[in-house]
């Protein structure tokens, strides 16, 4: 509802703005579909209606005396796009418009919709509802405080992200152009740099949970690591050395339940453990 | 709240009303930045707002978490490593404790007196207790290798984990048999 509102008065404010003729054109071809599409009448639909339940997540800091609870949602799955994003956000414009979540490439790259859907942290937008009249429980990812709803505060990870100082740090810059690496040492980022910081690793792991206000948890961890490979970076043994006290990296009990959640396939849990090996060794 | 500016509309909003032109052809697209404005005011000071946020990260509530993680292989295990591994802790300390303190409390704990009062025992208890220790033991064992494996850099996938895991869960029903014979 609100969005047709937005899309239809971006129409008009484009068409307003617009000062060439081609521009207007340009913006008349560009939103013709869109404002075709929301004056066109609904297709009348053939399938039966399947519903499902979606128990979801709430609480309200206007109302804080009131317990977080679960709310039940039915959605009809005929009418819905296949991932649980889609039943979130066909929800929050048809249902109930105060229920919150953050959103936003809807293809799993922004990391913004990471959520505990069904007890294990995937990231709603790729993570696909199952076609059955089983019903869905979707919580905040866990062990976080909870803004509103679905939405963690995520400061304290940020934070901690920081910390790690993830940049390429070298005080011996190459004299001309930039700096080289062979194609093995290139090979040593994949599987790391790939990170989105959604933070499902981190709040998967019960080390984090009890421990979040000094591990660093899986996620920073695998990205300290991603600089300590870095044929690039010079500083390797520092970041290391700061890692170098009981609680930093040493919460890690390769329990690889980050790993086994990470929906961007990515294995922390080892990153971590190459980290270990590395400092023991050195 | 701030649909203009979430959207980058301000400049095409402004520029649409400075325009004597735009703006007679355009007062559907005025309207909607003047009710937009109207619903939106509320001007704060930033310590105003840092106020609100401290007032509401007080009552923050955590979000659930043991409670609602789906039980899976890798943590559930890591649970039973460290439980098993306080409780044979214990056990040994205990004992070792007890078998220091004991005497000079005036109470036979030799090992002698230890067999004879497990030998005068029935057997269906001696068979409970030998499964209560065997069980724990040959876990924490396992276990203790699966761990010794990753920390040389083996076996670090979740495949891995997980076929480890299953290992180290075959393995101690074995050994755990094996011991109640002995």
């Amino acid at each position: 509802m609100s969005s047709s509102l937005a899309r239809s008065s971006l129409f008009r404010a484009v068409h307003a703005a617009a000062s060439s003729s081609s521009r207007v054109s340009l913006a008349r071809r560009t939103f013709a579909t869109t404002v075709a599409r929301a004056q066109a009448e609904p297709v009348p639909q053939e399938k039966q209606p399947l519903l499902k339940e979606f128990k979801i997540y709430r609480w309200n800091p206007d109302e804080p005396a009131k317990k977080p609870a679960l709310q039940t949602y039915s959605v009809d799955l005929n009418q819905c796009g296949p991932m649980i994003l889609d039943a979130l956000i066909k929800i929050k414009n048809e249902v109930d418009s105060t229920l919150t979540f953050r959103r936003s490439c809807r293809e799993g790259i922004c990391g913004s919709c990471a959520m505990n859907i069904n007890g294990t942290n995937t990231l709603a937008c790729l993570c696909r509802i199952e076609r059955d009249t089983k019903d869905t429980k979707i919580y905040p990812l866990p062990h976080m405080y909870v803004v509103k709803d679905l939405v963690p505060d995520m400061t304290l990870f940020y934070k901690q992200y920081k910390s790690i100082e993830p940049y390429l740090k070298n005080d011996n810059p190459p004299e001309k152009g930039e700096f080289l690496q062979s194609i093995e040492d290139r090979r040593k980022l994949d599987g790391m740099y790939e990170c989105i910081l959604c933070a499902c690793c981190s709040t998967s792991c019960p080390s984090y949970w009890w421990n979040q206000d000094e591990y660093l948890g899986p996620a920073t961890l695998m990205q300290a690591y991603r600089w300590m490979a870095d044929s690039r970076d010079s500083y390797g043994k520092e970041r290391g050395e700061k890692l170098q006290n009981e609680m930093s990296l040493y919460r890690c009990h390769t329990i690889f339940n980050c790993s086994r959640t990470c929906p961007k396939g990515l294995n922390p849990a080892a990153a971590i453990a190459k980290i270990k090996l590395e400092l023991a060794t050195d | 709240m701030n649909c203009a500016r979430v959207l980058g509309l301000g400049p095409a909003f402004r520029r649409a009303a400075l325009q004597p032109r735009a703006v007679l052809r355009n007062q559907v697209a005025l309207r909607n930045v003047v009710q937009r404005r109207g619903v939106m005011t509320q001007i704060m000071k930033p310590e105003q707002v840092t106020d609100i946020l401290n007032a509401q990260r007080v009552v923050r509530p955590n979000s659930p978490h043991m409670t609602i993680y789906q039980p899976q292989l890798t943590w559930v295990l890591s649970i039973f490593n460290r439980g098993t591994g306080v409780a044979l802790s214990v056990l040994l300390y205990g004992f070792s404790v007890a078998y220091v303190a004991a005497p000079l409390a005036g109470i036979p704990f030799t090992g002698a007196d230890v067999v004879n009062f497990v030998a005068g025992m029935p057997d269906a208890v001696k068979v409970a207790g030998k499964l209560v220790l065997a069980a724990p033991f040959s876990l924490h064992a396992w276990n203790g290798l699966r761990h010794l494996s990753w920390d040389m850099g083996k076996l670090l996938t979740v495949k891995g984990c997980y076929s480890s895991g299953y290992l180290v869960l075959g393995a101690t029903a074995v050994t755990t048999i094996g011991l109640l014979f002995v």
